[in-house]
């Protein structure tokens, strides 16, 4: 098999993150329970729910909450595996390398669960004190977890909240909670834009492949990327004065106007008081344990 | 007697970096007229066509549109901006600038809503552009899903929605399958049908004759070269062969090579 070389990864990524964010906005029209919600209670409710997971203490409701993120991507077929990947293939990477210290008894005392080194004498480095041994606590483990579960949680919210909902139904729902109209604009317009970056990106890619015989070395290849991506930025300028002329041409005043055409049914306000439901019991629950 | 839409009295635009666009340019246009503006690339058409639209502004000589001069301070004025904008819709050359919003719907309907019409005659507009343009079924799609023909139909069905008078069309047929150029070619002649006003900026010569009218010839000196009807220009070789609209080259007729002037 022959090795990729810096350019053809280069190209793989880019057609991969299309076709990625093609294929998620499928998800968005089908059929389930969270797709046929009124954006904007969505919106709201996921909000709540992820101020809930931020601020709650107990391990518990976090893994409730958790479960109900997947009882909601089922329910709205998601495959499950799509989800939990998309979900879990950063957190390790992101979150682990923070929580991963404070398992220590260096960060967080606490009853041993087993040793890992034991030094020769206790080592202090101005306010650092380092046991002489040095071992992982249940209390850094229960820590650690909560901050894993918590991130997973929110993530998961987020990552549902998205699939499920249209882009273009999110920043309409958006405006009509009256988040910045312009900030909405501009959101709309860097998702519609960055698609076509990537295949100008790709095709210069493709360009390159198609003239280079033999092998270039790493530094050519980045020397060349570093020159695309100047062209690029200069592209973005004028196409940006272009789209500013063409929005000028039709009316734009400064003011962005939308249409809203949302309509809250009774499964919405069902499910708004399924959520209220699970904020008052998170909140009980985090009451009982003080 | 009828206003004339636009007069240009020896307009001229430099770009900022001092390198002229146009120059010495006048002419008027008058209601319900089809005007093709042709020229080989570079020689100003586009720039001719942001200066009537008032995107960009002359930096020698007047533009008077619809009895008015038409200036960058007038232009500022949000009611006289509004009045102006929904009498001329500007069809860009490439369909990507001018998609800007996340779907179509939006897309068509960008135009009424900014210049405040009602939400019901809002949806009515967009409904009955797309349908015109039997692009219903795009409705809900996103403008990089879309292929070239469908991007400037989408593109067109956003200034229908407006319904303007005037009609100002870079480059209409570049980039588009033969079927679709002769689609785009029926749907100006049902707008002059209408009694619009057609400006249409162009380098095929035989789109040039059907759309038929006056023509304007800008050289590659920015200057008008020539003007007249595109029946009589279009026979003219000199004329054709110093705006670089004609060129002598080889080519087959009936399996043998010759050279003569020829167009495309």
């Amino acid at each position: 098999m022959l090795r990729k070389n810096f350019a053809a990864k280069t190209l793989t990524g880019l057609t991969a993150a299309i076709k990625r964010a093609v294929f998620a906005e499928r998800y968005a029209r089908l059929p389930g329970l969270l797709q046929g919600l009124d954006p904007r209670g969505k919106i709201l409710t996921f909000l709540a729910l992820l101020i809930a997971t931020a601020v709650t203490h107990r391990m518990e409701v976090l893994m409730g909450l958790y479960l109900l993120t997947i009882f909601l991507a089922l329910a709205s077929r998601i495959p499950l595996d799509f989800f939990i990947k998309r979900v879990w293939l950063f957190i390790p990477l992101f979150t682990g390398a923070i929580a991963l210290p404070e398992i220590l008894n260096v960060i967080t005392p606490g009853r041993t669960v087993c040793t890992l080194a034991t030094l020769a004498a206790p080592i202090n480095w101005g306010p650092v004190h380092v046991p002489a041994e040095i071992t992982i606590t249940e209390q850094g483990l229960r820590g650690a977890a909560i901050l894993i579960l918590r991130v997973a949680t929110s993530v998961s919210l987020s990552v549902l909240l998205i699939l499920t909902t249209e882009w273009a139904c999110l920043l309409r729902a958006l405006s009509s909670l009256r988040f910045p109209k312009v900030g909405v604009l501009i959101l709309g317009m860097t998702y519609r834009y960055i698609f076509l970056f990537i295949k100008v990106a790709e095709e210069m890619f493709l360009a390159l492949m198609s003239r280079t015989v033999g092998r270039s070395s790493l530094r050519e290849q980045q020397h060349w990327i570093s020159a695309r991506l100047g062209f690029l930025l200069n592209r973005s300028a004028n196409l940006s004065n272009e789209v500013y002329l063409a929005m000028l041409s039709r009316g734009w005043n400064g003011q962005a106007r939308f249409l809203d055409d949302f309509c809250f049914q009774w499964k919405d306000a069902v499910w708004v008081a399924f959520t209220c439901v699970v904020l008052v019991g998170i909140f009980l629950l985090d009451m009982g344990l003080k | 007697m009828k206003t004339p839409i636009f007069v240009l009295s020896d307009v001229g635009y430099s770009y900022p970096d001092g390198l002229p666009a146009l120059r010495k340019i006048s002419f008027t246009i008058m209601p319900g007229e089809n005007v093709v503006i042709l020229g080989v690339n570079g020689s100003g058409k586009s720039t001719l066509l942001k200066l009537l639209d008032g995107l960009y502004f002359p930096t020698e000589g007047t533009i008077n549109a619809f009895g008015k001069s038409l200036t960058e301070r007038r232009l500022q004025d949000d009611s006289y901006a509004f009045a102006f904008r929904r009498r001329i819709g500007f069809l860009f050359q490439d369909p990507d600038v001018q998609l800007f919003s996340p779907t179509v719907w939006q897309e068509v309907a960008f135009s009424p809503l900014q210049m405040g019409l009602p939400k019901k005659e809002v949806e009515e507009r967009v409904n009955a552009a797309l349908s015109v343009l039997a692009i219903e079924k795009l409705r809900d799609r996103v403008p990089y899903q879309l292929s070239e023909g469908e991007k400037k139909k989408v593109a067109l069905a956003s200034l229908l929605a407006l319904d303007p008078e005037v009609w100002l069309l870079d480059e209409p047929t570049a980039n588009l399958d033969p079927r679709t150029q002769d689609w785009m070619i029926e749907f100006l002649l049902s707008l002059t049908d209408k009694g619009k006003t057609l400006i249409v900026a162009l380098h095929e010569l035989e789109v040039a004759e059907v759309i038929g009218g006056q023509a304007y010839i800008l050289g590659e000196d920015h200057h008008l070269a020539v003007q007249g009807h595109p029946h009589e220009i279009l026979r003219d070789e000199k004329v054709l062969l110093q705006a670089n609209l004609l060129h002598r080259h080889r080519h087959f007729h009936a399996g043998f090579e010759h050279r003569h002037p020829h167009r495309h």
